[in-house]
């Protein structure tokens, strides 16, 4: 047994980048004061991605590199997942089609939720782990949180053998300071004075919980060559580094200026982006706060640079696609009543007893392989759909969800229903051989072309908005939609 | 292959209502208009039929499910009526079933009804639809004009042309049908239009315009159908008879096999080769005289040409730019106007074009008649180009 820590980790930020000048140009009269943010960009979602779909994408560019790695257990981290009462992990499990003997489950409650998992999973160190955060949060129009916050996910693989980050030591502590906070009522934050929150919190705490992590390592501030201090408001950090005699310039980017803070999934986030150009034997001293702070110590090993540091960078540093359109974005999440018309009123409800059978076809994007004549095919059926086979439960697992594909024919039709018109779907073919008919995301109109290379993208496939449900299926994206390292 | 059945079922008689928004008529007045036209045609009473099929296709905020509807709006005597339903080709199975019965000798005279409201859904287009308790969880939300669309982006990377030479073929054939129904009194759209006006109007599904698309209208057509011998009796000599009626509904290659390339319609292909061979036609170019074809789309019609062996693969659009498939061309097609100024009740459509067929064969189409058809072909592609069902009819006299 090795060393435990990071095996790996993973980001996703999604490719729509609101711009917060566009933002203050619509609801700057409301709020004069927002004007020394109205910097740079804010990611968002699209209407197809929530706190499940983030995180599964963000695991994925985790847990790509490290083939061999099965997990045992998988967290979910999130103050915004989409069901309080069925488990989100399950759903990303799926979507990675994870063993179901994965121990998979989901933590929340604050913004601390994921690093109090990572601390957890360093305790107990048990296999390899994944943990997988994201959040998008909901903001009130004209609020700081609508401008400082971001929808991103971000993941680890934990675990002993050859990490790139070894975990030396950690340590948390609960104090039920409120600065913000959110019921299981409210769709938004409330957020209170914040001089208050950084004399009486955010110092005070910072010296409680990194102390004694330093001083157990032997370390003092000036050791740490990147402090991560995850905070909407990038100030904040300063107030840390002070405390804490920690560098001005090791303070690592807060990514305000592509991505804004993505909830509890933001430590991680930071941490993936310190990650992808730390060199090996520096020290990262990971902190979170949220009613309490979580500090972590790393040091990074020579494993770091073996990894796929520059693609982990793209994500990070991306500025994706910027919008200037404040309804498009407030429609993304729902916070604008849009007419979509009698198309909009399909009833979506979901027949759970084949949703459950078809589970793995549908989050896991198994289909099948004829064993006799090597046909791929999606859905896997009992009978081969080669017209020259149509042999009769012949077919093995085969997942589509990894494979090369490309554009074999396509529309933009303006006509059918999607709260992101036009509706791009078409005929996809997979490398080694099958077609699926299905949706696309993340192009935009005059995007897509015949013969274009698509990667799978696991999202919303629709929404039931007379029942609540939120139902999952894979879409065909532009290539680079995410980053691994 | 089977014997067939070529010459063993007549038709004697045939209705069709004016299609349209038939805001003025429910689904009671649109079947006895039809059915009063076809019973004064085929010279006969409405005792005399011994069994009845009846095509629609939409079950919600439409005619209502079973045949039950059709018997209460004619006051059928109790005899046997079906509901059948096999997507856009719904009117064909009606008729189908009923020339089978004949065929197989369980009737002398049957009848074959279809008919659809659509305006009564309030959608503009064809409502949605559930696909099923599976594919609603992983098949696209597509539309019927965003699934067709498929074709054209598929056959113009297929065959390397240029998207605005094939939208000037495609905006051809729905020029031609507006043509055409510009003379016939019981099309829903008698309007001209211009090339210039259908290759720039908005697009409702890339590459797909608005003059790309047929309407959608309310209708209801019909057709009698009767043993040979006993059509002699009530007709005369000169009698329509059905030549093949074939079926290809796709098995899943489409949907999940690279096999199929995407820009054309596998199976017009299946159909059409059994419903020559059934109705005896080898030289479909010399020997069919007009098409029928389901032109729900200006592209489907396009690529139908060629899955029908009327031009070669790759040859579709410049046949069609050259006018063959005009009124004045080899094979004309859709003569009467087509989907695309009927408008498409779906139940009702398979037996509106097997109506113009009928007429044309008897010489009375009036200002649309053409000279002398010898066979006439009627095809409904039901579904998508990713899965449907093709069914192919040819129609001649008896002799």
């Amino acid at each position: 047994m090795g060393a435990f820590g990071i095996l790996s980790c993973g980001a996703y930020i999604p490719r729509k980048r609101m711009s917060r000048a566009a933002i203050f140009d619509a609801v700057g009269w409301a709020q004069p004061s927002l004007k020394g943010l109205a910097k740079g960009a804010r990611a968002f979602g699209d209407w197809d991605e929530d706190a499940i779909t983030m995180a599964a994408a963000a695991a994925r560019n985790a847990i790509r590199s490290l083939p061999e790695t099965e997990p045992t257990a998988l967290c979910f981290a999130s103050t915004t997942a989409p069901f309080l009462d069925r488990q989100n992990a399950g759903v990303v499990a799926a979507a990675l089609d994870l063993p179901s003997e994965t121990h998979v489950f989901d933590v929340s409650g604050s913004q601390r939720a994921a690093t109090s998992a990572l601390i957890r999973f360093n305790e107990t160190r048990s296999g390899a782990s994944l943990l997988a955060a994201a959040d998008r949060r909901h903001a009130k129009s004209a609020s700081a949180i609508e401008m400082l916050s971001g929808d991103a996910g971000a993941a680890l693989v934990l675990g002993e053998g050859a990490p790139i980050a070894e975990i030396v030591a950690a340590k948390s502590i609960y104090a039920d300071l409120v600065d913000h906070y959110r019921t299981a009522e409210s769709e938004t934050d409330y957020v209170l004075e914040e001089r208050w929150y950084r004399d009486e919190g955010v110092s005070k705490l910072a010296t409680k919980a990194a102390g004694p992590v330093l001083e157990k390592a032997n370390l003092t501030g000036s050791d740490i060559k990147h402090l991560i201090a995850p905070f909407p408001n990038p100030q904040l950090a300063r107030t840390v580094a002070k405390q804490l005699e920690i560098a001005p310039d090791a303070i690592a980017s807060s990514l305000f200026e592509n991505c804004g803070h993505a909830g509890a999934a933001h430590p991680i986030l930071m941490l993936a982006s310190v990650l992808a150009h730390a060199k090996p034997d520096e020290w990262i001293l990971l902190t979170a706060f949220g009613q309490g702070c979580d500090t972590v110590l790393l040091r990074t090993t020579q494993a770091n640079t073996d990894t796929n540091q520059a693609e982990l960078l793209q994500t990070v540093q991306s500025n994706g696609h910027i919008e200037e359109n404040y309804t498009r974005f407030l429609s993304s999440f729902g916070a604008i009543d849009i007419d979509w018309g009698m198309r909009a009123e399909r009833d979506n409800r979901t027949a759970q007893t084949v949703a459950y059978n078809k589970s793995r076809d549908l989050y896991g994007f198994v289909g099948g392989l004829c064993s006799q004549c090597n046909t791929p095919q999606f859905p896997k059926s009992r009978r081969c759909v080669n017209p020259e086979c149509n042999a009769l439960d012949t077919q093995h697992d085969h997942r589509f969800a990894d494979l090369n594909a490309t554009v074999k024919s396509f529309t933009e039709d303006w006509l059918a229903f999607t709260r992101a018109p036009p509706l791009i779907y078409g005929n996809v073919s997979f490398e080694g051989g099958g077609n699926v008919f299905m949706e696309m995301t993340g192009f935009r109109p005059g995007d897509i072309a015949i013969g274009a290379p698509v990667e799978m993208a696991f999202r919303i496939k629709d929404i039931d908005t007379a029942r609540g449900f939120h139902r999952y299926f894979w879409k065909a994206a532009p290539v680079d939609g995410g980053a691994h390292g | 292959m089977a014997e067939g059945i070529r010459d063993k079922v007549a038709i004697i008689g045939m209705g069709c209502t004016r299609f349209g928004e038939r805001w003025d008529a429910g689904p009671e007045d649109l079947v006895n208009e039809a059915f009063e036209e076809a019973l004064a045609d085929a010279n006969i009473e409405k005792s005399q039929i011994d069994a009845a099929w009846f095509g629609v296709f939409y079950d919600e905020q439409n005619v209502g499910k079973s045949a039950y509807p059709l018997s209460q709006y004619l006051r059928l005597p109790n005899i046997p009526a079906t509901r059948v339903e096999n997507l856009c080709a719904t009117g064909t199975e009606a008729l189908r079933g009923a020339v089978y019965a004949i065929a197989a000798g369980a009737c002398d005279i049957a009848l074959a009804m279809g008919c659809e409201k659509l305006k009564d859904t309030g959608f503009a287009g064809l409502p949605e639809r559930t696909k099923g308790t599976f594919e609603d969880l992983y098949q696209p939300g597509f539309t019927p004009p965003g699934a067709f669309a498929q074709l054209g982006a598929a056959y113009a990377a297929k065959h390397s042309l240029d998207m605005k030479d094939l939208k000037r073929a495609m905006a051809h054939v729905s020029w031609k049908s507006h043509e055409n129904g510009m003379r016939n009194e019981k099309a829903h759209l008698q309007k001209r239009l211009t090339m210039e006006q259908i290759i720039n109007a908005p697009t409702v599904a890339y590459p797909l315009g608005v003059f790309d698309c047929c309407g959608v209208s309310d209708g209801a057509a019909c057709a009698i159908v009767a043993r040979p011998e006993i059509a002699k009796d009530l007709v005369g000599d000169n009698f329509v008879t059905v030549k093949a009626m074939q079926l290809a509904p796709s098995n899943g290659v489409e949907m999940g096999h690279q096999s199929w390339d995407g820009a054309h319609t596998l199976t017009t292909r299946k159909a059409a080769a059994r419903a020559y061979a059934e109705a005896g036609v080898s030289d479909p170019l010399a020997d069919i005289s007009l098409t029928e074809v389901h032109d729900c789309f200006s592209i489907t019609e396009l690529v139908l040409m060629e899955d029908l062996g009327l031009s070669m693969d790759g040859a579709a659009p410049s046949d069609i730019l050259d006018g063959r498939y005009d009124a004045a061309g080899d094979i004309p097609c859709q003569i009467d106007g087509g989907l695309k100024c009927f408008g498409h009740p779906i139940g009702a459509s398979g037996l509106r074009m097997t109506y113009e067929i009928y007429l044309q064969l008897l010489e009375r189409a009036g200002e649309r008649q053409l000279t002398s058809p010898k066979f006439g072909l009627a095809h409904n592609l039901g579904g998508i180009p990713n899965r449907n069902v093709a069914a192919v009819s040819i129609f001649g006299l008896n002799n």
